[in-house]
């Protein structure tokens, strides 16, 4: 690692001011962020902890919304939201493993949009706004590809606000060894429509599915997505599987996601 | 920088680099070497430790990030002559053969009772509400952060269910 400074704030105030140096950078779980600076991957000047912030740790359901605080623990979704939106409970428990879910937080999730990981999945899926101290990004509009979001330089996330649809899955084909999404699809039937997000399957990150989207509306059968196909072009290749397998897999997954969801 | 730990009931006041891990803090700053470190990167559970009653990977931490925090160790549950249950257990099913990923092993089955006594359920769980009978699935589930290389998982999986009381021998 190279050599940096640590600030520990209280308040999301604190941290933001501690933000505004352009060298620093905020370390959530550190899940990811510790193992980049080990790899000498990233050189920050200053780390801003987040870890310490009461206020940012939180899952409450508002109206028909549900809220959840930037720093809250993968482990802590998986229980407090379990009653209000089951389908992003089960992502959030499905995430890694106990130990990296007890530290890794939603915020550093999404700010890392890993092109393989779930969180992803879930906002695209529910159509969610993310919240910073300065402004609302609406999800369509936040991942923009590979590790890629709209944040600026120093900006956290507060509060990610999900809709909750009538019916979700979240269904994850496993990696087995990293436990990452080989691909991994998000289905939501709100009462206007539906939305189809996939993870784990693009060079550019997650992405909306259109087509299956738009059959899914006019009828939200897992047989609809049967005569959909998506294209091997631009999906991830790697040891793990061809371009071509991940596209498959995209139809495949989706439908079971569907299956889950009418469950 | 200044940094003060309570590891296993004790105050280690230090003063370590801010790259410190806790894994190195505890290993090479306070001599705890029961804690393991095998990949360095979240991935094999060795370095399990229990930070505020939770499991985590001290390797995925910064000492300096945990001043208060109270923190146990493998040294904090038992030590040779006064083993705790998890750890008789464990010797007593062979749960382990070269025993490198031990200690993280016991650390996150101690942290996985208690979650289970707490009504956490998991993925396989087949109810969110209520008790979680420790089925081989559910204890496969909920241990899958630790590896084992040696893959003595069939002797872990006996002790830790014997040790919460699923089955008797
Ligand atoms: C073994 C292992 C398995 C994993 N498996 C999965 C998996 O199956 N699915 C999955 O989705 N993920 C997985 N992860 C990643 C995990 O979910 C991380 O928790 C997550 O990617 C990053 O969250 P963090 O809080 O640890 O962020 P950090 O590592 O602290 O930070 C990551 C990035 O986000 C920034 N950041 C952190 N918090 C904020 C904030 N509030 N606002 C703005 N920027 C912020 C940091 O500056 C950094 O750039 C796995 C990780 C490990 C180690
Ligand atoms: S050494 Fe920490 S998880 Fe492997
Ligand atoms: S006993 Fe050798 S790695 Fe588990």
């Amino acid at each position: 690692m190279y050599a940096f400074d640590i600030k520990r704030p209280r308040s999301v105030e604190e941290a933001v001011a501690a933000l505004a140096d352009g060298e620093a950078q905020a370390l959530g779980g550190g899940q990811t962020l510790i193992p980049t600076l080990r790899q000498r991957l990233a050189d920050p000047g200053t780390l801003v902890s987040l870890s310490g912030i009461a206020e940012l740790k939180y899952v409450r359901m508002e109206g028909d919304v549900l809220r959840i605080g930037g720093g809250t623990t993968h482990a802590q979704v998986a229980r407090e939201a379990a009653a209000h939106y089951p389908a992003l409970a089960s992502l959030a428990g499905r995430i890694g493993d106990p130990a990296v879910r007890n530290r890794g937080t939603i915020g550093g999730s999404l700010a890392n949009n890993d092109p393989s990981a779930c969180y992803p999945a879930g906002a695209l899926g529910s159509n969610a706004t993310v919240v910073t101290g300065a402004r609302e990004i609406a999800a369509d509009d936040f991942f923009q590809g590979l590790f890629e979001t709209a944040l600026d330089e120093g900006e956290i996330v507060t509060e990610v606000r999900f809709p909750v649809p009538e019916a979700a899955r979240y269904e994850k084909f496993i990696q087995p060894a990293s436990r990452f999404a080989l691909v991994a699809v998000f289905v939501a039937r709100f009462a206007g429509g539906v939305r189809v997000a996939v993870t784990g399957a693009s060079e550019s990150g997650v992405f909306r599915w259109a087509e299956a989207e738009a059959a899914l509306a006019a009828d939200f059968t897992p047989e609809v997505v049967r005569g959909l196909t998506v294209q091997a072009e631009g999906m991830i290749g790697d040891l793990h599987g061809s371009a071509e397998y991940r596209a498959h897999l995209v139809g495949v997954i989706t439908r079971r996601a569907v299956e889950g969801a009418l469950a | 920088m200044q940094t003060t730990l309570k590891i296993n009931g004790e105050s280690w006041t230090l003063d370590v680099d801010p790259r410190t891990s806790l894994l190195d803090a505890l290993r090479h700053h306070l001599d705890l070497t029961g804690t393991k470190k095998g990949c360095d990167h979240g991935q094999c559970g060795a370095c399990t430790i229990i930070l505020n009653g939770r499991r985590i990977n001290s390797c995925l931490t910064l000492a300096v990030m945990h001043d208060g925090d109270e923190i146990t160790t493998i040294e904090g549950l038992g030590e040779p002559g006064r083993l705790n249950p998890m750890q008789e257990a464990f010797v007593r099913h062979d749960g382990y053969q070269c025993g490198y990923c031990t200690p993280g092993q016991i650390m996150s089955a101690t942290g996985m009772l208690d979650e289970v006594s707490q009504g956490w359920p998991s993925h396989v769980s087949a109810s969110l509400e209520g008790d979680v009978p420790l089925s081989r699935e559910e204890v496969a589930e909920r241990m899958s952060g630790n590896l084992c290389r040696c893959s003595a998982y069939p002797g872990i999986v006996r002790a830790i269910r014997e040790t919460a009381g699923e089955v008797s021998e």
